[in-house]
């Protein structure tokens, strides 16, 4: 009979710019399972945390939406299979935090690899859907494309955390944003061992990162912040939404709401995410000879 | 080839791309009069037009309307280029011409009348003792394919029968094939030959096809020495249209401020009425600059418009419409 | 030397305008005395001459049009088949062309934009956009916005000064189209064309209450996008009034489209069409009196030809005739006010004080009305405010540039992003550009182009949303994020 072993722990960190630093502040919390009993340390991200996640971000923005919208489909493809690879390990996280039974959290896990795999057939059709070629009454030919919105302040889902955050994070790339992920605070595990599935995925450093910590700290400094584009409320505690709407609105950020109740995560989704994180080109040229 | 210009590039017009060079070396080889043709500025069709047309709308009323009128007038090449062309047919045309309307000595003579260069000499007579000048094609006009010995020999022709202004054709063979020094070289040639008769090189735009192209043969056309662009023989479809026109009211422009040498526009065929010879005058006007505003500096090659302009004059004048019969038919 | 080819005066007839003395609001269906409102002049820009007493709107008016515009919903509107809404948008589109004279100097004598402007641009598209959404009205289902596309509601829409019947048709015909109803607020100093808008939405017989337009001034526009009645709310105008407004619809659930500023960049690379470059630059920053969102206000041109264009443009700019707006050969109107006048000045001023060369053609600015001539600055850096700052008005910045990079990296220095221009005979890097501008509309080889098909709005603080084409319907429409 093996003698009983001493577990490793895991230390979780942020995920910023490709590597997996601890906050600045030095700071964690922790985290705990569905009874209250301690389940891990997570980082607990500062506003200079979220700053440094918004400069990688916009660093690697511009790249990812220079990537082909193939390699983009390549790419998350490749977070599925990464994703489906770890398996029994999200499982567990998921039953450990969230309190799903077995079959529930496998469930999500599924959905989360199925969501991950149907983004990534999106990435190279989006523009077709969205897009158009407009009959204008003129010599011009004249066409729209969607093009990334740029840098998304992501408040992840606080309950579903991960099928809800893969939801939430794979439309927003999958278009060519980069996104700063503010994890669920009360689950942060699956979003911080996600990023070590981006992290292994080809996915370049930048164009995700997550930071845990608390929410109603981080989120106010996401939404004023002049270098995000965006900004997904859906993980944004409720009666919060109003200031942080108001925040968005000095750099006339696109915000998208939180629902009251939230959405269904296991429910087929619509192009529509898609459509609010991207911005409409329209290109005219003369037709001459 | 005399240097007649300054450096493009630092004029205040569109600068050639490319080699810092003047006007004299542009005409040195085939290969710098290409790469300087190639690069000027290309012409957008759709912007070129789009500017035709603003102009176009310009609204010339009263006595602008009247200036206009008499301006056009004064502007006209009367022309008749038909195989069934007699003496008698080019004496009554240089009757009107002299005095386009009988009862009203205020009307201005027309420019010039043109002619085939047979028919010179009896135009000529007709209109001695008159500022009409007499205008001839040449250059084996209007399709200009013959040998050279041929065309000069036609040039030489209309010149010894006292020619004033010579209407050439450009070899538009040579220039769709891309051959721009034979084109260059025969616009040349015909200059010499030409003496002090003023030479006006048809480009034949609806040959030509492209506003880039008729640019450039514009340029030929002025490197090589013409007095005038034309756009038509009038013989091809389509003839002058206002965006043509505005090509190149810029193009001589352009080259006034390289040059130093301003050379004239002529819109032949096409142009029928009143209100375009006026929409003409407003692309004159406001392209090419006021200074172009005489006949030395523009003219319109027609033969019915005159009628027209009679028409539209009598009416500005007296406030009633002119009848058909009012005024001569040739 | 006095010029030899002097155009006369060629003015379109006033008379083809009845102008009332005075104008009620319009709701319900007809104009009504406001409750507790008051009454306001609106002068011809031109002139400085009183053209008509218009009624302000007050909270009350705001409630009561807000509350016809919900009974027309819920009673007329929404319930309505799509193919009849369409009929009814496709007889205001006829109305408009039929009377186009008429709305044309109407829009000038209130705007004072040239007449040749209002009578070739703002009606005929006016029109064309209600005929554009006409159509889509019984073909929502198909325009890939999901299934079965259900209208918002009652859209307030609050619309600037520079386009005043033209704005009025981005909003309404794509809000009618998709089965929503309007409360409409005109711009103060332009009311009257969207008041003659009314009498044709009589004319046309269009359900009381579907489109209701309250004039007023800026509290009456606050009133209205604060009503909670509405569901949607859509405004075209500043970047700073749009931030207000979204920071008041901040909680409230309301959709929100915003059409906002912009200092676009105008770049020229050496091989462009350079004639046609310079119309477009002309037309590009001097358009409207330079008074459009989507203004080249700033002129990137590349250091080979900087010189020689400014030249051209220096040549070409004096060939532009300024003065009466009703005269068919004006390009040049007035400005829309003296506040705006003001406001061109300042930042007029602040250029020459910042080190910026000046230079205007010689025109002479008529002695009464409001004027401000074609304007170049030469010799700008990008750290002055004519550089940065929306002027609105006939005000061109000229920068230079080496390399496309550069070029790209200047035009996006901006926290704008509504439109820009390229001009190159070059095919690869037109699209090189276009991909790199961060802006909605990029004008390539051609610039101020507009047509009801193609989608209109900007990125970053330029607003979001978009106005015409199939994307301009997704605006109005119900959607799978709306909980």
């Amino acid at each position: 009979m093996a003698e009983s072993r001493l577990a490793v722990r895991k230390t979780y960190k942020l995920y910023i710019g490709g590597a997996f630093p601890r906050s600045e502040s030095g700071r964690s919390y922790l985290v705990a399972g569905p009874e209250g009993h301690p389940l891990a340390n997570a980082a607990l991200a500062s506003r200079k945390d979220l700053r440094e996640a918004v400069v990688a971000a916009r660093k690697a923005q511009r790249g990812w939406a220079a990537a082909t919208a193939y390699l983009r489909g390549q790419v998350l493809y490749r977070v599925a299979e990464m994703l489906e690879g770890r398996h029994a390990q999200f499982v567990d996280a998921l039953v450990a935090g969230e309190g799903l039974t077995g079959a529930e959290a496998s469930s999500a896990v599924d959905g989360s690899v199925d969501r991950l795999v149907w983004y990534a057939g999106w990435s190279d059709k989006f523009a077709q859907v969205a897009g158009s070629s407009n009959p204008v009454a003129g010599p011009y030919f004249n066409f729209s494309i969607p093009e990334p919105t740029g840098v998304v302040g992501v408040l992840a889902p606080q309950a579903s955390s991960l099928l809800g955050l893969v939801s939430v994070v794979a439309p927003v790339i999958a278009t060519g944003n980069a996104a700063v992920v503010v994890a669920s605070e009360a689950h942060p595990v699956p979003a911080l061992e996600l990023a070590e599935v981006l992290a292994t995925s080809d996915l370049p450093g930048g164009v995700v990162n997550v930071v845990s910590g608390r929410t109603a700290e981080l989120a106010p400094v996401l939404a004023a912040h002049r270098d995000v584009d965006a900004l997904d409320l859906a993980g944004a505690a409720e009666g919060t939404e109003a200031e942080l709407e108001a925040a968005a609105a000095d750099n006339v950020k696109r915000v998208l709401r939180s629902r009251r109740p939230g959405p269904d995560w296991s429910a087929e989704p619509s192009p529509a995410r898609m459509l609010f994180f991207t911005e409409i080109k329209t290109v005219w040229h003369p037709v001459g000879v | 080839m005399v240097d007649r210009g300054r450096d493009p590039a630092r004029t205040g017009g569109v600068p050639p791309r490319g080699r810092n060079s003047g006007l004299a070396d542009v005409a040195r080889s085939e290969v710098s009069l290409r790469s300087f043709l190639l690069g000027l500025p290309g012409v957008d069709q759709v912007g070129a037009e789009l500017r035709a047309a603003g102009l176009g709308a310009r609204s010339i009323k009263a006595a602008a309307k009247l200036w206009a009128i008499d301006t056009a007038i004064s502007m006209v090449d009367l022309t008749t280029l038909e195989g069934a062309d007699t003496p008698g047919k080019v004496r009554a045309l240089c009757g009107k011409a002299r005095r386009p309307d009988p009862a009203d000595p205020g009307v201005p003579p027309v420019a010039a009348i043109c002619v085939y260069p047979d028919l010179v000499p009896f135009a000529k007579a007709a209109l001695a003792g008159s500022p009409v000048k007499v205008a001839s094609v040449a250059t084996s006009f209007p399709s200009g394919r013959a040998c050279l010995p041929v065309k000069l020999a036609d040039v030489a022709d209309a010149v010894a029968a006292g020619a004033d202004e010579v209407d050439m054709v450009i070899d538009r063979g040579a220039f769709l094939a891309g051959h721009y020094g034979v084109v260059l070289e025969e616009v040349q040639a015909v200059k010499e030959s030409c003496g002090p008769a003023r030479l006006k090189v048809i480009l034949e735009t609806g040959e030509l096809v492209t506003y880039d192209n008729v640019r450039r043969a514009s340029w030929i056309a002025m490197v090589g020495g013409a007095d005038f662009v034309k756009t038509s023989t009038g013989k091809v479809s389509p003839a002058a249209t206002p965006p043509v026109a505005l090509v190149m009211l810029e193009a001589v422009r352009e080259f006034a401020d390289v040059s130093g040498t301003a050379v004239g526009v002529k819109v032949a065929g096409g142009v029928r009425t009143t209100k375009d010879a006026i929409k003409y005058l407003v692309l004159v006007n406001e392209v090419a600059g006021e200074a172009w505003l005489e006949p030395d500096r523009f003219r319109i090659g027609a033969s019915g418009l005159l009628n027209d302009l009679l028409m539209q004059r009598y009416k500005q004048r007296r406030g009633a419409y002119a009848g058909s019969q009012d005024f001569s038919v040739e | 030397m006095a010029p030899r080819f002097v155009y006369a005066p060629a003015p379109e007839s006033r008379a083809v305008v009845n102008l009332r003395p005075s104008y009620g609001l319009f709701i319900d269906g007809e104009f009504v005395e406001p409750i507790d409102g008051g009454q306001f002049k609106t002068e011809n820009p031109s002139s400085q001459e009183v053209l008509a007493e218009v009624s302000s709107a007050g909270l009350a008016d705001v409630d009561r049009a807000v509350r016809a515009a919900r009974r027309a919903h819920e009673e007329v509107w929404g319930p309505m088949p799509g193919r009849e809404r369409s009929k009814y948008i496709f007889r205001v589109a006829r109305i408009l062309q039929e009377r186009s004279r008429e709305l044309a100097v109407l829009e000038s004598l209130d705007n004072g934009k040239p007449i040749k402007e209002s009578r070739d641009v703002d009606v005929p598209l006016a029109a064309a956009h209600f005929f554009y959404y006409a159509g889509w009205a019984d073909k929502l289902a198909y325009a890939g916005l999901g299934p079965g596309p259900k209208p918002l509601g009652v859209a307030g829409q609050v619309i600037p000064w520079n386009f005043p019947l033209l704005m009025a048709a981005w909003k309404l015909a794509p809000a009618l189209a998709t089965g929503n109803t309007c409360v409409l607020k005109p711009a103060e100093t332009t009311p009257l064309s969207a008041l003659l808008l009314a009498e044709i939405l009589q004319q046309a017989d269009l359900p009381a209450g579907v489109v209701n337009i309250i004039t007023g001034a800026g509290d009456t526009g606050a009133a209205l996008v604060a009503h909670p009645g509405l569901d949607k709310v859509t405004f075209t105008g500043s970047t700073e009034v749009g931030k207000q407004i979204q920071r008041r619809l901040a909680g409230t659930g309301r959709r929100l489209t915003l059409e906002l500023g912009g200092k676009a960049a105008n770049i020229v690379f050496e091989d462009a069409p350079l004639s046609q470059a310079v119309e477009g630059i002309v037309n590009g920053i001097f358009f409207n009196q330079g008074q459009v969102c989507c203004a080249g206000s700033r002129l990137l041109v590349q250091e080979p030809i900087a010189e020689s264009v400014v030249e051209a443009l220096k040549r070409r700019l004096e060939t532009l005739r300024l003065g009466d707006p009703l005269d068919k050969n004006t390009d040049i109107g007035a400005i829309n006010s003296s506040t705006q006048l003001d406001k061109i000045r300042a930042l007029a001023a602040s250029g020459e004080a910042e080190g910026a060369q000046r230079w205007s053609p010689s025109c002479t600015l008529p002695e009464r009305g409001y004027w401000f001539p074609p304007t170049l600055f030469t010799g700008v850096v990008p750290a002055q405010r004519i550089a940065r700052e929306e002027i609105f008005g006939p005000v061109l910045s000229v920068l230079t540039f080496r390399t496309p990079d550069e070029a790209v990296e200047k035009a996006n220095n901006t926290t704008y992003g509504l439109s820009a221009g390229i001009w190159t005979e070059k095919g690869s890097r037109i699209l090189h550009m276009a991909a790199r501008l961060r802006a909605g509309v990029v004008w390539a080889n051609t610039f101020n182009r507009f047509d009801p098909s193609s989608p209109f709005g900007g990125y970053r603080e330029s607003g979001f949303g978009r106005e015409g084409g199939r994307h301009g319907l997704e605006a109005y429409l119900e959607g799978s994020l709306d909980g």
